[in-house]
């Protein structure tokens, strides 16, 4: 249905006028033009698609606009701050956890929630958070790698 | 101050004007054109201008640009192929801006696969590289009046070298020239010992974009006025279409619908609203009868092959292999098999097409741009000049897009909407029109003779081609045989197949290092002492030591309870081996893969960090065909066409990885991006056989295979 939907997104807030039933992988990516939200498979299988809600990890092509009314949404790119990258994207450089980078974002995103609440994950924990976020390249260790150099660094911020 | 100089070095005449017109498109600086020198180069030369096939420019402001026809995927060129020019030019790696991918500006190439790029397309830019760092040399010489000798170059910066205050940079080097050099691939280039840039490890250069969702993939591209469409696709392979109702989506707001042969699209500002229009789309299919299935598919292969090509032949296997069996020595046969694969790249094909001043230009992601260019064309009806192919970052390939289909349905409907269109396969799309790797059979028969040594190799291979088939060891009477010729075989598939990382190779090697282990287990032989005994090839022997050794391989005759294996394979002139520990679940057949080594000899390594990701990436990858991958089908009818069902390696999977890289500096670079994914299938394999005693014929190496091999 047509509504006004306000949330905040990337700490400023937004307000759009549109179909609340629009998946928030849509919107961010044509209406709002944030296309480092990926999509991968649009069925919640894959992860690339991930953002953070009220700093949970969410597949943003199983949202509706309606259930992130008055939310705090951060994208990928809403982490950078004051052109600094994230402690997290600093860690996916350093320890080359990407290859083709379609992945990558999602990954981030689902990590950056992962820290959000548990700021000193164990491996194994890691592993668990990161389970449904799928990369064909192969950067996995890595990705677990970068993770952990994060959260040393305080990668909850 | 404007000059045109040309040298010559053995250019055809016919192309002298191209070339002129070419250098004057890209306006003043330096320009560095190669020709090509190998044979294969050559083979793939084409086009305008026609013999050339690499250059880079040095602007007027000093920035250096490298024109490539390859694209990044993951696999890291982005960065080697600037490394390469870094190193030869003298100047800062971040100095160099990669323009890859673009049929307007870059050479013309073949596409990206096969690891060629580095080996390939290094040399001749490694070439241009030189060759533009003696042009400026030379006129660094003129303008600070000093010989070229005394001159040194550090970062871009031309210095006397016992005067350093005495120096020019590149930019005022190249300013107000207009220089244009042909250069063939024999230039002298920097020795190993001299490199600063290459043989480092060097962090990605695309790396910042891709962490900040800056970097640009197909779907990110926007026009104004774009519309998304949703293409009707049929529910099989082979399907016909009886009717076809457009109406309701037709009577939708907003929507677009295109209705052009084959080709029937719903379009929309909104993708969302494009796929609730195809929704309404009513239409109605006849299907063919299927012929065969996922569990059919091997032996209908084996009824239905032509009797085979042989491609290799050594002494007679028949005749040893008959009188072994007379002497009551054990012949070994065995047959292996492997299902269809899927690419699954987690950026499903995806293009954007627009018209521009009466051209097609087609932002793909793609591994062949140049051969979407010629599709498209032939697919419009146009000149080839009409098209233009651009490729942003690929979200993954690994030999799957080398089709091209979106991209010239992409064009299609731009050309018949006169709009901007975006084509995003969704991932049921993009499970059922993937070019798959193709379901196989290999037969072995072979034997030992008394003292441990293979007698006698014979080897047929149906459908997976001969990559990677090579006998690699040593029997005096040998056979390899092949039917279908791979890419002749396309009629006995239901759908499309094609290249998958290493075609064929990972097939192939799974059938060769699983038949050597079962023979070195019943000669009651280690593994490892088994293939040396066995090869005269030095590099794989050195592979295989380097291995076992960074593994902590402990000899012994399989099945020893360990759960360790060993396997090895050559591809893309890169001898790779591996020794992998498993641990397998009797009880549920669930196979663990605990560690890999790779030890991997590459020639001359340019980027030892990205060629350690890339063995990883390969080894974490392989997992899947090895473990779960096998597309499941009923003649046309794809049967898994969601990550629901079609399960690809996860972070639990994760094994410990190592990766050796044996030095070998005078072999030139060789492939990299395909090597370690080959052995995967034989070192789990026989490392299941290690823990358990159970022998796997069949990939991937399922729990319920497994089981079943247990006898459970
Ligand atoms: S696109 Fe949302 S989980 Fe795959
Ligand atoms: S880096 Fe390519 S899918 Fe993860």
């Amino acid at each position: 249905m047509q509504r006004t939907i306000p949330f905040r997104l990337n700490g400023k807030p937004v307000s759009i006028e549109t179909d609340d039933q629009r998946s928030l992988l849509w919107v961010l990516r044509t209406d709002l033009a944030l296309t480092g939200t990926k999509y991968g498979c649009g069925e919640g299988l894959c992860g690339a698609c991930t953002v953070g809600v009220n700093g949970q990890a969410v597949r943003s092509c199983a949202t509706s606009l309606a259930d992130v009314r008055g939310k705090d949404v951060v994208t990928i790119e809403g982490l950078e701050r004051n052109g600094q990258l994230h402690a997290l994207q600093q860690a996916f450089v350093d320890h080359d956890a990407l290859q083709c980078g379609y992945c990558t974002p999602g990954m981030i995103m689902n990590a950056w929630a992962l820290l959000q609440r548990t700021p000193r994950p164990s491996r194994q924990q890691i592993l668990e958070a990161m389970e449904g976020n799928l990369c064909r390249c192969g950067a996995h260790r890595r990705i677990v790698a970068a993770i952990e150099t994060a959260a040393g660094q305080g990668g909850a911020a | 101050m404007t000059r045109l100089v040309e040298v010559e070095a053995d250019a055809p005449s016919a192309s002298e004007v191209d070339r002129r017109t070419f250098c004057k498109l890209l306006g003043g600086g330096i320009v560095v054109l190669v020709t090509g020198g190998s044979s294969e180069l050559s083979a793939q030369q084409r086009g305008y201008p026609e013999d050339l096939n690499a250059y880079l420019r040095i602007a007027e402001d000093g920035r250096v640009t490298v024109f490539s026809g390859k694209i990044e995927m993951g696999q890291g060129v982005h960065t080697s192929l600037a490394q390469m020019a870094a190193e030869e030019l003298g100047v800062e790696l971040d100095a160099i801006t990669m323009v890859m991918g673009d049929t307007d500006l870059c050479p013309w190439d073949a596409g990206t696969w096969g690891s060629l790029t580095t080996r390939m397309f290094g040399p001749a830019l490694r070439a241009a590289a030189a060759e533009a760092r003696a042009v400026l040399l030379n006129l660094a010489a003129e303008r600070l009046g000093v010989a070229r000798e005394h001159l040194v170059v550090s970062r871009g910066v031309v210095a006397v070298r016992d005067d350093a205050a005495r120096k020019v940079s590149y930019g005022a080097l190249a300013r107000g020239q207009q220089i244009a050099r042909l250069v063939d691939h024999k230039a002298v280039l920097k020795a190993v010992q001299d490199f600063e840039v290459m043989g480092r490890p060097t962090k990605r250069l695309d790396a910042g974009d891709k962490v900040t969702g800056k970097a640009q993939y197909a779907g990110d591209l926007h026009r104004p006025g774009l519309l998304h469409a949703r293409l009707l696709r049929p529910p099989v392979h082979g399907a016909t279409r009886t009717s076809l109702d457009l109406s309701r989506p037709k009577a939708m707001p907003g929507v677009v619908v295109v209705e052009d042969g084959d080709l029937v699209a719903v379009l929309h500002a909104d993708p969302e609203q494009a796929e609730a229009a195809l929704a309404a789309v009513d239409v109605r299919w006849s299907r063919p009868e299927p012929t065969f299935d996922t569990e059919s598919v091997g032996d209908y292969f084996v009824k239905n092959s032509a009797p085979g090509e042989v491609r290799v032949e050594k002494g007679d296997v028949a005749t040893v292999l008959a009188a072994s069996r007379a002497a009551g020595v054990p012949v070994f046969a065995s047959t292996f098999r492997t299902g269809y694969v899927a690419h699954v790249p987690i950026e499903p094909h995806t293009a954007m097409a627009e018209m521009l001043d009466g051209r097609v230009v087609v932002s793909a992601g793609t591994q062949t741009p140049f051969g979407a260019q010629a599709r498209i064309a032939q697919a419009l009806g146009i000149d080839e000049k009409s098209v233009r192919v651009l490729t942003p970052f690929v979200g993954g390939g690994f030999g799957g897009k080398s089709a091209v289909g979106q991209a010239i349905e992409a064009a299609r409907l731009a050309k018949l909407t006169g709009r901007p269109v975006m084509v995003a396969w969704t991932r049921a799309e993009e499970f059922f029109f993937d070019a798959f790797d193709p379901a196989a059979v290999v037969k072995i028969a072979s034997a030992l003779d008394r003292e441990g040594r293979i007698s006698a190799w014979d080897y047929h291979v149906y459908a997976a081609g001969t990559r990677a088939a090579e006998v690699l060891y040593d029997p005096p009477a040998a056979r390899v045989t092949s039917s279908p010729a791979r890419g002749a075989s396309s009629t006995l598939h239901p759908f499309a197949v094609g290249p998958w990382r290493a075609p064929g190779a990972g097939t192939n090697v799974f059938a060769r290092e699983s038949q050597v282990d079962i023979m070195a287990a019943a000669g009651k032989a280690d593994p490892l002492a088994f293939r040396l005994r066995n090869t005269s090839d030095a590099r794989a022997q050195r592979v295989l030591r380097t291995a076992a050794e960074a593994f902590g391989w402990k000899p012994g005759v399989g099945p020893t309870g360990r759960g360790q294996g060993l396997a090895v394979g050559i591809d893309s002139g890169t001898y790779c081996a591996l020794a992998a520990e498993v641990v397998v679940d009797r009880a549920t057949g669930a196979i663990r893969v605990v560690r890999v080594v790779a030890a991997q000899d590459m020639g001359l390594v340019v980027n030892p960090a990205g060629a350690r990701l890339q063995i990883e990436g390969c080894i974490t990858m392989g997992l899947g065909y090895v473990l779960s991958e096998e597309l499941r089908f009923r003649g046309g009818e794809i049967l898994d066409t969601s990550l629901a069902t079609y399960t690809i390696p996860q972070f639990s999977w994760l094994p410990q990885i190592e990766a050796v890289l044996v030095k070998n500096d005078e072999l030139s670079p060789q492939g990299g991006g395909e090597p370690a994914i080959v052995p995967m299938g034989a070192v789990i394999a026989n490392a299941v056989f290690d823990a358990t005693g159970a022998r796997l014929f069949r990939l991937p190496l399922t729990p319920e295979r497994v089981k079943a091999a247990l006898g459970g």
